[in-house]
């Protein structure tokens, strides 16, 4: 089950010497070999190791829900014309019949009513966007909460953050393409936030929109930047997220026989490729599912994008909703001064987007510091023993929930009967509030689970056998783990918290730390101290308590 | 004057006046009397405006007054027009169950013969709007629906929602859904401004285009939508719901299947 020898024969002989292949598979399979090596590449690929974990598959999730986004985008593309030049409607659907539009809009609704499939296509390219960032947030935070993100794989993490970042600004794009109304007002929104940059602003919206709003160059341009340079960067980032997937090999959990030197699980040929491969069509297969069952962006009823016109409900999609919750939530502040307006209103908001993001994905790097930790890790950590981080990103996960809270507030206001403004309110306090509560929430709660695990290890599982003893005591009889799971409970180290170097050497030269040092010594302390982690078992007190007689 | 004067005793004289009485009386009712349909119509109105009168004490007066002068509980009904009482009372806001930020619509009490009783009296205070015919608010060409769907979006859309699903105002306030909002009270609704809407009299919104709108909402409710389940029609925070629950969800799902099948040294 471990890395495993070669399947294919005759790789390694010189090709004067090989027998005649066997048959015309074999001579072509030599013929491609001869010209690119496949022998060599399949030899240390194909027998790669990948290990069975459900949450391992979510990654490849993102993968295939890419791949439907381009097979469906290209064809999108054959019908979609980029061009914001004014056109009356004339087609089936009769309700705009008669209304001026522009071509982008004329054309999206072609595709949804006269293109054979385009409706269809439509919604599988929207609802794969939709799921394709949700499975990279999943994934991230998959990667996160084990501890995926450790020495070797910190490049490969930004290589995830730039794919989730460029994922979110193309879904961006794409949903504006259609120019209708809600995408109209997206990008009236974006205007606004350009216009809110000190200085820059006025010139920075020009510039992007080739005069003043709305003009006729942003939705041509966008389309060049949705269809060929984002997913062209997109695409690079993804071959080298695989390549170092398949460079660092995958974690694994802890189990008997997995060690950080070995994979156990499922070589790449045969198994894994026909699982993979099998996982792809069952993606495509929801994906279509979920596009024929549930109507996304229904253009039709939006109607074309008139500037002097909006909406309620003019919502982004979810993955920019923390972003319209920060700019709904986020008092009206100005601060007017020779001539000038300083719109923090809009400008905080703008600063803190990127803010918020960037927290999680340099966490990576704060806990390497915080740890000194040069080793590397294919082990995944159980989130539980590693309360710190768990609770870090479990506030993360918070925060960007109640800014999507603050991002709907006019539809929970509607559906729960309450009051929008107090939902702001509430907003406002909670996000400064709420990350910390659920830090320590979640830290208490993973204490509290390696208490458990460790009285489990130490006491056994509750049978639910209720023995009565001569003397009339009631107890109840714990059963010892089978030894893989008392492996799994106490695979985790605990590391120790740094300490600062002595105040005066051995030489009897006083060394003072600096702050820096004095930080860090306390963030490990916090990390791993007293209050960070629960003394796993050891094999001593296993044995002491075990060996004797009776349940306990 | 002597003559008539001096026969004025006459045995006969009585007769004379009266029979002058009678032609006088007779003549001035024939060139003053109404018509008789007319004179019809008139005691049907007051007896109307009167049975209005007496629901209107009893179902009404206790807010907005015993003359519908209105207090504090309630606004000055004086000049809101029979449009505004078949719209709030038919809808079933009025009469309110409770003050609040908004009086929301609920179950009719009154028969559509009693409101149309107590929107007389309430006419009857001052003009204001009057009740739509059934003319007035029933669309017969076709393009209406497209010209309705502009001036919706352009008046309408922004707390009503593009589908009229209704949207959230300030401090708990709203604009209701349109979803079961019968053609002719859309109509009262954009004549009156009840509530936080905004009134859209003739002088800025012409009849004709009252009509547009409400042929555009009627077909938006009765439209089936073309993709499949419309989620509400509630734009992209009911997608994102949908998408993460129930298509990442189902792929989650998936995906434990998939690693749940696989050779194991040991079934667990």
């Amino acid at each position: 089950m471990s890395t495993a020898n070669s399947a294919t024969s005759g790789a390694s002989k010189p090709a004067s010497t090989r027998a005649k292949p066997a048959n015309k598979f074999e001579a072509a399979a030599d013929w491609t070999d001869g010209r690119l090596g496949i022998y060599t590449l399949a030899k240390s690929n194909l027998r790669k190791i990948f290990p069975d974990h459900w949450s391992f598959m979510l990654g490849e999730i993102c993968l295939y829900t890419f791949i439907i986004i381009i097979l469906t985008g290209v064809y999108l593309t054959l019908f979609f014309k980029p061009s914001m030049a004014e056109t009356v409607y004339h087609g089936t659907y009769a309700p705009l019949n008669g209304i001026r539009m522009s071509e982008a809009y004329a054309s999206t609704m072609d595709i949804s009513f006269e293109v054979r499939g385009g409706l269809l296509i439509r919604q599988i390219h929207h609802w794969a966007a939709i799921v394709f960032v949700a499975a990279m947030l999943v994934h991230m935070m998959r990667v996160f909460f084990t501890g995926a993100f450790r020495k070797p794989r910190e490049i490969n993490w930004l290589f995830g953050a730039g794919l989730l970042f460029l994922g979110m600004f193309d879904g961006f794009m794409g949903y504006s393409l259609p120019d209708d109304l809600l995408s109209g007002t997206g990008i009236r929104f974006m205007e606004g936030a350009i216009l809110a940059v000190p200085l820059v602003g006025t010139y920075l919206q020009f510039f992007l929109y080739g005069g003043q709003f709305p003009g006729t160059d942003i939705v041509p341009r966008f389309f060049t930047i949705h269809v060929l340079l984002i997913p062209g960067i997109m695409l690079g980032l993804l071959v080298a997220h695989l390549i170092l997937v398949f460079y660092h090999k995958h974690t694994q959990f802890a189990g008997p026989g997995r060690t950080e030197k070995n994979v156990v699980g499922m070589p790449l040929m045969p198994v894994y490729m026909a699982k993979a491969g099998g996982f792809f069509f069952l993606v495509f297969g929801v994906i279509a599912a979920a596009s024929a069952i549930a109507t996304v962006n229904p253009i039709w009823a939006y109607g074309p994008y008139r500037p002097d016109q909006v909406s309620t409900d003019a919502q982004p999609d979810w993955y920019m909703g923390f972003s319209e919750g920060l700019i709904r939530v986020m008092p009206g502040w100005e601060i007017r001064a020779w001539g000038h307006t300083l719109n923090l209103g809009v400008f905080i908001p703008l600063m803190v987007f990127p803010l918020v993001l960037m927290a999680i994905w340099v966490y990576p790097f704060i806990e390497a510091w915080v740890t000194g930790d040069k080793r590397e890790h294919h082990i995944a950590d159980r989130p539980r023993n590693a309360p710190v981080r768990t609770g870090f990103g479990a506030a993360w996960i918070s925060l960007y929930v109640l800014l999507l809270i603050g991002g709907g507030n006019d539809l929970l206001a509607t559906h729960l009967h309450l009051s929008i403004n107090s939902i702001t309110y509430f907003v406002r306090v909670g996000f400064f509030v709420v990350p910390v509560l659920t830090f320590f929430i979640t830290k208490r709660w993973c204490l509290g689970l390696q208490r458990r695990d460790k009285d489990k290890v130490l006491h056994g599982r509750e049978s639910g056998v209720i023995k009565r003893l001569p003397h009339g005591e009631f107890v109840e009889i714990h059963e010892q783990l089978p030894q893989d799971k008392l492996y799994k409970l106490t695979a985790h180290e605990q590391p120790q918290p740094l300490e600062l170097p002595a105040e005066v050497d051995e030489n009897g030269v006083a060394r003072k730390a600096g702050p820096i040092a004095k930080t860090r010594a306390k963030l490990s302390e916090a990390f791993y101290g007293e209050g960070g982690q629960i003394a796993k078992p050891t094999a001593e007190e296993h044995h002491e308590i075990t060996s004797g007689h009776g349940h306990h | 004057m002597k003559k008539l004067s001096a026969r004025r005793r006459h045995p006969l004289a009585a007769l004379v006046v009266l029979l002058l009485a009678l032609a006088a009386t007779g003549g001035l009712y024939a060139a003053f009397a109404p018509a008789e349909k007319a004179q019809a119509d008139t005691s049907a109105q007051s007896l109307a405006i009167e049975e209005g009168k007496k629901l209107f004490a009893v179902g009404c007066s206790s807010c907005h007054g015993l003359d519908g002068q209105g207090s504090s509980d309630g606004p000055s009904l004086v000049g809101v027009g029979s449009a505004a009482v078949d719209f709030q009372v038919g809808t079933g806001r009025m009469p309110a169950q409770q003050s609040g930020a908004q009086v929301p619509s609920k179950k009719v009490v009154y028969s559509q013969a009693q409101i149309d009783q107590l929107a007389a009296y309430v006419a009857s205070l001052g003009p204001g709007p009057v009740a739509p015919t059934k003319e007035q608010y029933t669309s017969t060409d076709p393009n209406d629906v497209a010209k309705g769907g502009e001036l919706f979006r352009t008046n309408c859309a922004q707390c009503h929602n593009f589908a009229g699903k209704g949207g959230a105002l300030t401090k708990g306030k709203y604009a209701p859904t349109l979803e079961n909002t019968s053609p002719k009270h859309i109509y009262e609704a954009m004549q009156t401004g009840p509530q936080n809407m905004p009134s859209f009299p003739d002088t800025t919104m012409p009849e004709e285009q009252k009509k547009q709108i409400v042929a555009f909402v009627s077909h938006t409710n009765d439209e089936p939508s073309p993709g499949g389940l419309s989620l509400g029609s509630l734009g992209p925070v009911t997608e994102g719901l949908f998408g993460w629950i129930f298509a990442l969800g189902a792929l989650i799902v998936t995906a434990i299947w998939v690693a749940a099948h696989t050779t194991k040294a040991k079934k667990s």
